[in-house]
């Protein structure tokens, strides 16, 4: 691969520009609140845990995490689940209106949150989903499917034809080809398209928020308490952002040899 | 590769459609039927046909001044990040190692910033950009620079655009940076033997390489710049006086803070059907262009 000049300099630059804000939250997380309104420390003089201690204790704070995770794995599951026959649909076959579901499906997935935040809030109360995991899972499918499907359509293309007409003659069934051999061929894509509906699901606050108030509050929603709180509890708020970040670094460090192709959509 | 026509495919389709249907068209539904109407409250709505509509397009009224002004200053915003973002992605994607541990740690490092949640996001800046409390502010400030985004309109739009660079620059990088990978080295062999300039490498095979990709990257950076929210929301609150204001932050303030639901309603359709214009131009440009290449490449 052709490079530029001072490359080594621009990555190192750009990549501490990435990291010093981070270490920064990470830096006050470990400080007590004197420390961090009286001096201008660099690295925490006086380390403590107690940030942590508080938000692993108080069950206010932590059944915030488990709510967050529980709705992003619902969502998961649901946009790959329907994405899936969908994007061998678009990959194999030409039906009517096809061009069309595929831009209104893109269209959604471009459609601002706040937008939808109010109709959701009707919505799901009328049905009796609000303040649920599920409320805020099937409210971003309205994003995540249209993605799922877009990314899934790029690694179905590229699975040969031939590769069905030979199981086809094999005599397999339409859903036993499917699960059997088609999933197992995709599975690099899969996962892409999971790490992606991960992605989007986890980092949303709007309509997390908006959908609900008391037992399925995401963490997000959680951290805004200590804005409110009788002065600032920098350090708790630090703490608590650091543990957001931590999921997603840890799905990262998985795909990692799958990121440069799969933020290419798988169609490069 | 050729399709078959199989109208049997709406099966395999179905499921989607359904799901998406549900969370798209009935509430849209509702908020067609919210625009065409005025309330008191108490669950009373009044038949009030285009008048929101025309409130909303014109720049003398209190709704239509709002709406106008938070969507030129939308579009100042994507502006610039596009014109930061793009360049200073591919910089960055032609600056990657080329092989070793270096790649994966580069890799996760840029990729970071991307799977922080929107709020987390906007904590962290509020934060290092705090002159008390932050690195930012305090060093700006200890330069002699008077820095403060709470009360300097272009403090806060200088820190809303770099806390985007800093948010979403990584996803230009690794876009372009998959486009780049997939070039075969003959090509630069090729390059080599003619004694191409480094400038020509790039113009002639590099950025062409790119482009399907950098579409897909400008699309995805206009539409979410576009609908900003949650970052500029919780860094500056849309202040100060109403500076950093976009369109979604208006919208909301209307429609979970007034409870204006006939003006709120009115103005997401037409903030939806702006979207929906962007939208099909890129798709129209974004399928042209994949069936373009072949001819152009002839052989591939």
């Amino acid at each position: 691969m052709n490079t530029i000049p001072g490359r080594r300099i621009i990555m190192v630059v750009f990549l501490i520009f990435l990291l010093l804000p981070i270490y920064w939250l990470v830096n006050m997380s470990f400080k007590t609140n004197t420390e961090i309104v009286t001096t201008m420390t660099l690295w925490p003089h006086q380390p403590t845990l107690e940030n942590y201690k508080r938000i692993f204790t108080d069950e206010s704070w932590y059944s915030g995490y488990i709510n967050s995770l529980t709705y992003v794995l619902i969502n998961t599951v649901i946009s790959i689940a329907v994405a899936l026959p969908a994007a061998y649909g678009f990959s194999r076959y030409r039906f009517l209106g096809d061009k069309h579901l595929f831009f209104w499906l893109l269209s959604n997935r471009m459609a601002p949150a706040a937008v939808y935040a109010l109709p959701f809030f009707n919505l799901y109360s009328a049905i009796n989903l609000f303040d649920t995991p599920w409320a805020v899972a099937l409210a971003h499918c309205i994003f995540n499917v249209p993605l799922a499907v877009w990314i899934l359509e790029g690694f179905v293309s590229g699975v040969p034809r031939e590769i069905d007409e030979t199981a086809f003659l094999d005599g397999y069934s339409f859903p036993r080809f499917f699960i059997k051999i088609l999933v197992p061929l995709i599975a690099s894509g899969i996962g892409v398209a999971a790490f992606f509906c991960f992605m989007f699901s986890w980092v949303e606050l709007l309509l997390a928020r908006t959908l609900t108030s008391v037992n399925a509050k995401p963490i997000s929603a959680i951290m805004t308490r200590t804005v409110s709180a009788a002065g600032m509890d920098w350090g708790l708020l630090a703490a608590a952002g650091v543990l957001t970040i931590i999921p997603g670094a840890l799905v990262i460090w998985f795909v990692r040899n799958y990121i440069a192709r799969g933020f290419a959509l798988g169609r490069v | 590769m050729d399709k078959t026509i199989n109208q049997k495919a709406w099966f395999l389709v179905l499921p989607v459609f359904l799901v998406v249907a549900f969370s798209a068209i009935l509430p849209l539904m509702t908020v067609v039927n919210y625009s065409m109407q005025d309330t008191f409250g108490n669950n009373q709505f009044f038949w009030n046909g285009v008048g929101w509509f025309k409130e909303l397009l014109d720049p003398s009224t209190d709704l239509g001044g709002r709406f106008l002004a938070s969507l030129g200053r939308n579009l100042l915003f994507s502006a610039i990040i596009l014109a930061i973002e793009v360049p200073l992605g591919i910089v960055v994607a032609l600056s990657m190692p080329r092989q070793g541990w270096t790649v994966a740690a580069c890799l996760v490092i840029l990729a970071l910033p991307l799977l922080i949640p929107w709020n987390v996001v906007g904590t962290i800046w509020q934060i290092f950009g705090r002159p008390d409390i932050g690195l930012l502010g305090y060093t700006l400030n200890s330069l002699g620079i008077d820095y403060n985004y709470v009360s300097n309109e272009f403090d806060a739009w200088a820190t809303v655009i770099v806390m985007d660079v800093w948010h979403w620059t990584s996803l230009v990088a690794l876009l372009c940076y998959a486009g780049l990978k997939s070039i075969p080295d003959a090509y630069y062999q090729a390059a080599q033997i003619d004694g191409a300039s480094r400038w020509a490498v790039f113009k002639a095979i590099q950025l062409p390489k790119m482009n399907r990709v950098l579409l897909i990257a400008v699309l995805l950076r206009f539409m979410d710049s576009f609908m900003i929210y949650t970052e500029p929301f919780v860094v500056t609150g849309g202040g100060p006086g109403n500076s950093t204001t976009f369109v979604s932050i208006e919208l909301v303030k209307i429609a979970l803070g007034q409870f204006d639901l006939g003006k709120a309603a009115a103005l997401s359709l037409v903030y939806n059907l702006i979207i929906l214009i962007v939208c099909w131009i890129f798709y129209t440009v974004m399928t042209n262009a994949g069936t373009e290449r072949p001819e152009k490449q002839g052989v591939k």
